[in-house]
């Protein structure tokens, strides 16, 4: 077997797959080696789907071989398993629906399977997406593989790790509030969040419909600019996508940040900020200075209210969207004596206690009397807080910050503390409430050996700018922090 | 003490576009349960709704026949509750914002005048589906069948400008006809196409301020509108003499007892918790688009019933049975407009079509046997003395059967009339003979006798002879001999 494979990014390995170094087949079974080797310690998969896979690396071989490979033809990857797969059983991390297998495919899925990607399984999340360390799933929380007694952040956990453990070459979420860049970030991959717009979201079940974004995470930017592309465009089934062009976003990447400008908002340099995440942000983004980016502080006075406006809109969709799991339909269903118990019963069996925190948040913004002085005063907020990116982004191309406040914390230590878990998503809620795309790219290691994630921001439908960016700092920053290798089992 | 019933009117409306409000699914009636289903109206996880912009069309042409203003933003809203025919445990209704507003038509008043009553607003919204609840003794479940899920709805809600029962019924009538005349909805109220609630209070005549309402649900006929009304008035009014209070409530019309019994009080009634829809854009309509609509827009019943009078001279009354349908209409139309003559056109649509349609087997209008140009060629021959009108009423109903052309049935039957002088007048001559006495009694004056000698002339004739023609000839034989 080729040296090092399960280290290849998603374009190497194309070249090795057109060259007929390594079939997708053989890729395939290293992937289903790794995961029985490591993921007993990981818990990234809740559905490893080896039959499937190696029956779609089969198919992708034939096209290989007729030499209609498309770029994601034969490589394997785990999708976050809120993303709705036909025949395959799509848990969102609850026991509300822990036995359900779609009917459809959501368009993203549809993509990829046209693409001739080959689908590993589907990856351990917080419940319904609601969390930011992976332990509201009901299959377990995930092990961060650079320590198994830290999360891996959350709430597309299982993406993140699988990443960085090597266990698929590269991974889709969704971030509703930092839900890819988060864990990209505590799990020293890269995660982008696209516009708000930029990527289907049809067949990705809803969390907050106005902040849900699907995207990659992977082990480099140009893999998640190749990501990207596949994803990418309007979609008549959504009536959000937006109708703009798709370039190929990985063909066009510049490495070089000379006259890039740079923005530094000084909000999200903050009391508690860890003081090692902090050295190494600041440290990356002057290497990006040495190198000819041009860096100015910015103000985005806002800041402060964007967890709190958060709170506010994303419980309040949640709890509309997730009124339809009631046991009437499909997933689980409590019998109760009459159609109210049943209601009552299904609904407090199959949710976990965040996703039963959060829809009585929500429901309680949106009830009458206080619709105004929450959800619609929240709104307001949100559009402020989009004025003040408008304004940096009139003075420079991206911004930079941390991606969050601290590495990963250990397993159960902010489980109790619903506020402190919420406020590790500081800095990465204020893209989602103004729509932005962004990223999270590995800038270095604590001196515990915990990686720590470097955030770009850019302007809506920049990813071009922002991927530019990331890619740049990749460049300066030099060869990646090494993976992590844990514990095998096998 | 005088009473004085003030009545608003929500009115749901099943618009009839080919597919549904949020997905492509089709919406015809009939068809298995659960056949006509995807996972958008299914509410799956993961699914979007996306507008159909039919939908939107025919709200236009709701606006331009009701009066109202379109809202060039208008925003769908989530209404959520829970209840087993509601796939989401939401309905995408409108709310804050609804697509149309300030609208009005006009139905005559119990005195016959003619009143406006306004509409507040009306708004788009999507169906629920059904409960089905087995028959079967000691069932213990329901079945749901979501083919009318994400159905197309529109709400048509009125001022509180209704006064008595049968304004009630006039304006639901009308609403009814504008809304078929669009061609935007069957009104098929068995079906469910059309239904309606009733919010109700009463006052003391002459007061301006409004009493406490309850609001009546599933009225899904004019007599049961009516009905439910005239139950709820006097129940509040009793319940105001005899020194109670009426409270705001929902109640629900039972059409077996006839009466409205309490379902709901305020307090128990849902909170909604609407909020903007974030997987729908807002409505945006240009002018352009209401100009589009209305170039499309049929002419309504109102303006129709006023040509027929002036047009073509007909009466009020004709007028509006003629315009009862669109369809009626237009087959008068072409009847009148090949005949030549529209009074005879009338009668003939007004009577045997009529009679035909409204058997019970009877073909849509639109396929009938008998088509306009047809029943056109029919009254020509009447018109030029080859048919008498007896006659021609049986040809039309061979006709209807048949589906076969006037001309043909004619001459098959021999039916044509003898109006040739020279062939009656042998036939005038022998009844003449054969009945002296009475020739000899009409010419000392019993002129009813006329009547006799015509019917044995028509007799000898089999019904055949032109009845003027026979007139005539007996008169010159009997009073020029």
């Amino acid at each position: 077997m080729i040296p090092d494979l399960l280290d290849r990014t998603a374009r190497q390995l194309r070249e090795l797959l057109d060259r007929g170094e390594v079939t997708s087949e053989e890729l395939v079974r290293a992937y289903l080696d790794r995961i029985a080797a490591v993921d007993p310690g990981v818990n990234a998969f809740i559905t490893v789907a080896g039959d499937l896979a190696l029956e779609m690396a089969r198919t992708a071989d034939a096209r290989i071989r007729r030499g209609e490979a498309a770029p994601l033809t034969g490589i394997p990857l785990g999708l976050k398993d809120l993303l709705v797969t036909r025949g395959l059983r799509t848990t969102c991390g609850s026991r509300m629906l822990a036995e359900f297998v779609p009917p459809y495919d959501g368009t993203v899925v549809a993509r990829l399977r046209d693409a001739g990607a080959v689908l590993l399984g589907k990856l351990n999340m917080d419940e319904f997406a609601m969390g930011s360390s992976n332990e509201t799933s009901a299959f377990g929380p995930v092990r961060n593989p650079w320590d198994p007694d830290r999360v891996p952040g959350g709430s597309s956990g299982g993406s993140a790790a699988a990443v960085a453990a090597r266990e698929v070459v590269a991974a889709l979420g969704s971030d509703t509030g930092g839900s890819i860049r988060q864990p990209a970030a505590l799990c020293g991959v890269v995660g982008l969040k696209p516009t708000y717009g930029r990527v289907s979201r049809y067949g990705l079940v809803a969390f907050a419909s106005s902040l849900d974004q699907i995207g990659p995470l992977t082990r480099d930017v140009a893999d998640a600019a190749l990501l990207l592309t596949a994803i990418s465009g309007k979609d008549p089934l959504d009536a959000t996508s937006l109708d703009r062009p798709v370039p190929d976003y990985a063909a066009r990447l510049r490495a070089d940040p000379r006259g890039l400008r740079v923005g530094v908002p000084r909000e999200y340099f903050v009391d508690g900020l860890d003081p090692e995440v902090e050295a190494a942000v600041r440290g990356a983004i002057g290497l990006l200075e040495d190198n000819g980016a041009e860096v100015v502080e910015v103000s985005l006075p806002h800041t402060e209210y964007a967890v709190a406006t958060y709170y506010l809109i994303a419980p309040a969709e949640a709890s509309s969207n997730l009124a339809r799991y009631d046991g009437v339909k499909y997933g689980l269903r409590v019998a109760g004596r009459d159609l109210a118990d049943t209601y009552r019963k299904t609904r407090a069996q199959g949710f976990g206690a965040e996703v039963k925190r959060r829809i009585m948040l929500g429901t309680y913004a949106l009830s009458a009397g206080y619709y105004d002085a929450y959800y619609l005063r929240a709104q307001r907020v949100r559009t402020l807080i989009a004025r003040d990116f408008r304004a940096a982004f009139e003075r420079v191309d991206v911004l930079a910050c941390p991606a969050t406040p601290t590495p990963a914390f250990r397993l159960g230590e902010k489980a109790g503390d619903p506020l402190q878990m919420y406020l590790n998503d500081i800095f990465t809620i204020p893209a989602n409430l103004a729509g932005l795309p962004a990223v999270s790219v590995p800038c270095g290691l604590t001196s515990g050996g915990l990686p720590i994630g470097l955030q770009f921001m850019a302007a809506p439908f920049g990813e071009q700018t922002l991927l530019d960016a990331a890619h740049a700092y990749e460049r300066v920053r030099g060869e990646p922090v090494a993976y992590p290798d844990p514990a095998s089992t096998a | 003490m005088a009473w004085e019933m003030v009545v608003g009117l929500e009115v749901h409306a099943q618009l009839r576009t080919r597919t549904k409000i949020f997905c492509g699914c089709p919406t015809a009636f009939g068809a298995e349960p659960n056949s006509q289903v995807c996972p958008v109206c299914m509410g799956l996880p993961g699914a979007l709704p996306v507008l159909n912009r039919k939908v939107v069309d025919y709200a236009l042409k709701v606006a331009l026949a009701t009066n109202c203003r379109v809202a060039p933003v208008s925003r769908f809203a989530r209404k959520n509750y829970f209840y087993p025919d509601l796939p989401k445990g939401y309905q995408i209704s409108q709310y804050e914002l609804p697509i149309l507003e300030h609208g009005w038509i006009e139905v005559a008043d119990d005195a016959g005048s003619p009143k406006r009553i306004g509409i507040t607003r009306i708004h788009l919204e999507e169906d629920a589906g059904k409960l089905l609840h087995p028959e079967v003794p000691g069932a213990d479940y329901s079945l749901v069948d979501l083919n009318r899920a994400c159905v197309p709805l529109v709400e048509i809600v009125s001022e509180p400008d209704i006064r008595s029962p049968g304004e009630a019924s006039r304006y639901v009538k009308k609403l009814r006809e504008i809304l078929v005349y669009l061609g935007v909805c069957d009104g098929n109220m068995n079906e469910g196409s059309l239904r309606v609630d009733a919010n109700i209070s009463v006052r003391p005549a002459g007061t301006e301020a409004f009493g406490t309402r309850a609001e009546i649900k599933n009225l899904n006929s004019f007599k049961f509108l009516e009905q439910a009304l005239r139950y709820e008035y006097e129940r509040q009014v009793d319940l105001l003499e005899t020194g109670g209070e009426v409270v705001q409530e929902t109640r629900l019309f039972d059409s077996h007892r006839g009466v409205t019994v309490g379902m709901r009080s305020k307090e128990e009634a849902h909170d909604y918790r609407y909020f903007p829809d974030p997987d729908l854009l807002p409505v945006v309509i240009e002018p352009g688009w209401i100009d589009a609509v209305r170039d499309s827009l049929p002419e309504l019943p109102d303006a129709k019933r006023a040509r027929f009078r002036e047009a073509y001279g007909l009466s009020a009354q004709d007028a509006d049975l003629l315009c009862s349908s669109r369809d009626l209409a237009d087959y008068f139309e072409r009847v009148a407009e090949r005949h030549g003559d529209p009074k005879a056109a009338a009668n003939w649509v007004m009577g045997p079509v009529l009679r035909q349609l409204n058997r019970d087997e009877a073909p849509p209008l639109a396929d009938a046997p008998v088509p306009p140009g047809r029943l056109a060629d029919l009254l020509a021959l009447v018109r030029d003395g080859t048919l008498s009108n007896n006659a021609a009423k049986e040809v039309f109903d061979e006709m209807w059967a048949t589906g076969r052309p006037p001309a043909d049935l004619v001459a098959e039957k021999g039916l044509e009339q003898i109006t040739d002088t020279s062939a009656l007048e042998a036939q005038v001559d022998a009844v003449l003979a054969a009945s002296p006495d009475e020739v000899a009694a009409y010419r000392a004056g019993k002129k009813k006798l006329m009547g006799f000698f015509v019917g044995q002339v028509m007799r000898a004739t089999r019904g055949k002879a032109n009845p003027q023609a026979v007139n005539q000839l007996l008169r010159s034989k009997l009073e020029g001999g």
